[in-house]
């Protein structure tokens, strides 16, 4: 088991450090300097020498293996740098949008789970039927539809039937819990309609299959009801892929809300990170686009680790394949 | 003699499927596949003959005919410039496609070269190139095409590196996946034995053997890459103005297009729906038949 743990930890580690490295390199290939940026030069108003000044405050006239620890070594402090744009520290803007990114992939996640996985049991128990056949149709519907295009529509939805108008406060979940529950249930949703329609089909060919053993048909034969063969004896086997695909969907999800945030104009993380990548505010981008990739690779890593805690041969056989 | 006898009809009996027979049972075992095919044929044939068949010109609008809802005039209606919305999809079909294609292609060709080498040479090949792949999984697809449609400009090409880049990890985890699989099998083996070279069978063994489930990938990703360059237009940072794509259709308040035009927004979302659901119907078709247990994993 420790040596199961300290591999997955490993390649993590490693796969932050090359997702670093790429981030890194990007932000390095870009043509003009952040100096330039940061003084407007170009026009012939900066001289020489003010250029340097800023690019020896900023650390950028040093080798880029210097570069590279230097900034390393100051995100693993949390010292994230000055937003170019706005002045204000990355890390202090990252804390302020965070919270209403996190509310959204969670509320999202659970629509997507509190409807997905019984919408799958139903359309596995009774197929073939036309609720099996609306469900897939629903699903297949769901994976193509766009979620900005989802977003739209709500907007419009809600513009016409309901005269809503877009919030000018998004209310932080603290303050306000259910306000803030109502307001981002919207854009919750359009979030959540792509995860939903994976998990409902995934659950659905997965309880095909564990519906299928001998083992349900034995529990079915000393009596047990219908409701006790599926949830208890079904489900509970064929869980394991599902919250897998939670689990890695969950991570994915932060990477689709960077445009769902856009729509609605929640000014969470992902708002945040395209604005920063529009406007070049280097130390933003770098700082959100590493803090999301490694969202990825740490929900992945736990995924990998629960998966090893759920079945006993995953920690023998190493890394799932 | 009775044999010459008995050939003439046994012969008879076995139908020889001429090539329309073979196409014709292959839309009847799979008629979302062959509504796919079609739907994206008419959609490439559009896009190929815009400028004929397109009834206005896509970037000039009549400023006497702004937010027209769709009538005999305008079949679909006219947008914010009072541009003709049927001939803007019509060319904006061109650069969904164009970048669908192009991206897919490109991003699975250099994916299962990769691929196909780590699990062909192994060793330190392997382990930086999945190393370097893991790290490229784990961004945001949306999220590094913007990184990189921000680095290189936005253009038509950039957005299909942009584009193709978040897909090279991916197929190169399936190409390699395969070909690990293959590399122990005894035909391997056997064409090894009789002296073949590494690259005759790379080429002659291994590749053909991966096409299926690169094939269903890549229709996989046409669509998804359809759905990320509407997003990257959307955005702003992809194709500009005055060009027209599906994405670009659709940018603006949603808020306000509510009450006044709300088909500027759906048109091109159902346009874009359509295409990914017409790739993923080909897809499922291929996949099924040219390998039944292929797995649907497909994310």
């Amino acid at each position: 088991m420790a040596q199961f743990l300290f591999a997955r930890f490993w390649s993590g580690l490693m796969t932050l450090f090359c997702v670093a490295v790429i981030v890194f390199i990007i932000v390095r290939v870009i043509p003009g300097d952040a100096a330039m940026m940061l003084t407007g030069a170009g026009a012939g108003v900066v001289s020489e020498q003010e250029l340097e000044a800023v690019r020896e405050r900023l650390g950028i006239n040093q080798p880029l293996p210097v570069q590279f620890v230097a900034w390393v070594g100051d995100f693993v402090r949390f010292d994230l740098g000055t937003s170019i744009r706005t002045g204000a520290p990355v890390a202090d803007e990252i804390a302020a949008r965070f919270p209403y990114t996190l509310q959204i992939a969670v509320m999202a996640m659970v629509i997507a789970v509190v409807l997905g996985v019984p919408a799958g049991v139903l359309a596995a128990r009774f197929t073939g039927s036309w609720i099996d056949r609306l469900l897939q149709t629903l699903s297949v519907a769901g994976l193509a539809a766009p979620s900005f295009w989802v977003g739209l529509l709500i907007i419009l939805s809600l513009v016409t039937f309901f005269r809503w108008s877009a919030p000018l406060f998004w209310e932080p979940f603290w303050v306000s819990p259910i306000q803030s529950i109502t307001q981002l249930i919207w854009p919750a949703i359009a979030a959540g309609l792509r995860q939903l329609a994976l998990i409902a089909r995934m659950t659905r060919s997965i309880m095909l299959e564990v519906l299928g053993e001998d083992y349900i048909r034995t529990a079915r034969a000393k009596g047990l009801s219908e409701a006790r063969v599926i949830f208890r004896h079904g489900l509970t086997n064929g869980s394991l892929p599902i919250v897998t695909l939670i689990g890695f969907e969950f991570a994915a999800l932060f990477g689709s809300l960077i445009i769902t945030e856009t729509v609605f104009n929640v000014p969470g993380l992902g708002q945040y990170v395209i604005t920063a990548i529009m406007n070049r505010d280097y130390p933003a981008a770098q700082a959100v686009v590493l803090l999301l990739a490694g969202i990825v690779v740490i929900g992945n890593l736990l995924v990998d680790l629960i998966y090893g805690w759920l079945d006993p041969r995953m920690r023998l056989k190493g890394k799932p394949s | 003699m009775s044999t010459t006898v008995d050939a003439a009809p046994v012969s008879a009996m076995i139908p020889v499927a001429t090539r329309t027979q073979k196409l014709g049972r292959l839309v009847l075992d799979y008629p979302l596949g062959a509504f796919g095919a079609v739907v994206l044929l008419i959609m490439v044939l559009a896009a190929i003959f815009a400028p004929l068949i397109a009834p206005y010109d896509p970037t000039v609008g009549d400023s006497t005919a702004l937010f027209q809802p769709p009538s005999a005039q305008y079949l679909l209606g006219t947008d914010a410039f009072g541009r003709d919305i049927l001939s803007r999809l019509i060319y904006g079909a061109r650069i969904s496609l164009m970048v669908g294609f192009g991206a897919s292609t490109g991003g699975i060709v250099i994916g299962t070269t990769i691929g196909v080498l780590a699990g062909y040479l192994g060793g330190w090949f392997d382990t930086v190139s999945q190393r370097i792949m893991d790290a490229l999984l784990a961004f945001p697809m949306l999220l590094l095409a913007l990184a990189i449609t921000s680095v290189l400009g936005p253009s038509l090409t950039n957005v299909i590196i942009a584009l193709g880049l978040p897909i090279v990890p991916r197929a190169a985890r399936i190409a390699r996946a395969s070909t690990m699989s293959l590399i122990n099998t005894t035909f391997i083996e056997a064409a090894r034995a009789t002296g073949c070279s590494d690259t005759r069978i790379i080429f002659r063994h291994i590749l053909p053997n991966t096409f299926a489930p690169l094939l269903v990938i890549a229709t996989a990703y046409l669509g998804l890459a359809i759905v990320q360059e509407a997003a990257l237009d959307y955005l702003g940072a992809g194709i500009q103005e005055p060009q027209s794509s599906w994405g670009l259709m659709m940018t603006g308040s949603a808020t306000s297009l509510a009450l006044t035009a709300p088909w500027i927004v759906i048109i091109p979302g159902l346009a874009i729906c359509l295409a990914v659901l017409s790739s993923n119907f080909l897809g499922d078709a291929i996949r099924d038949a040219l390998d039944p247990k292929l797995q649907r994993s497909l994310r």
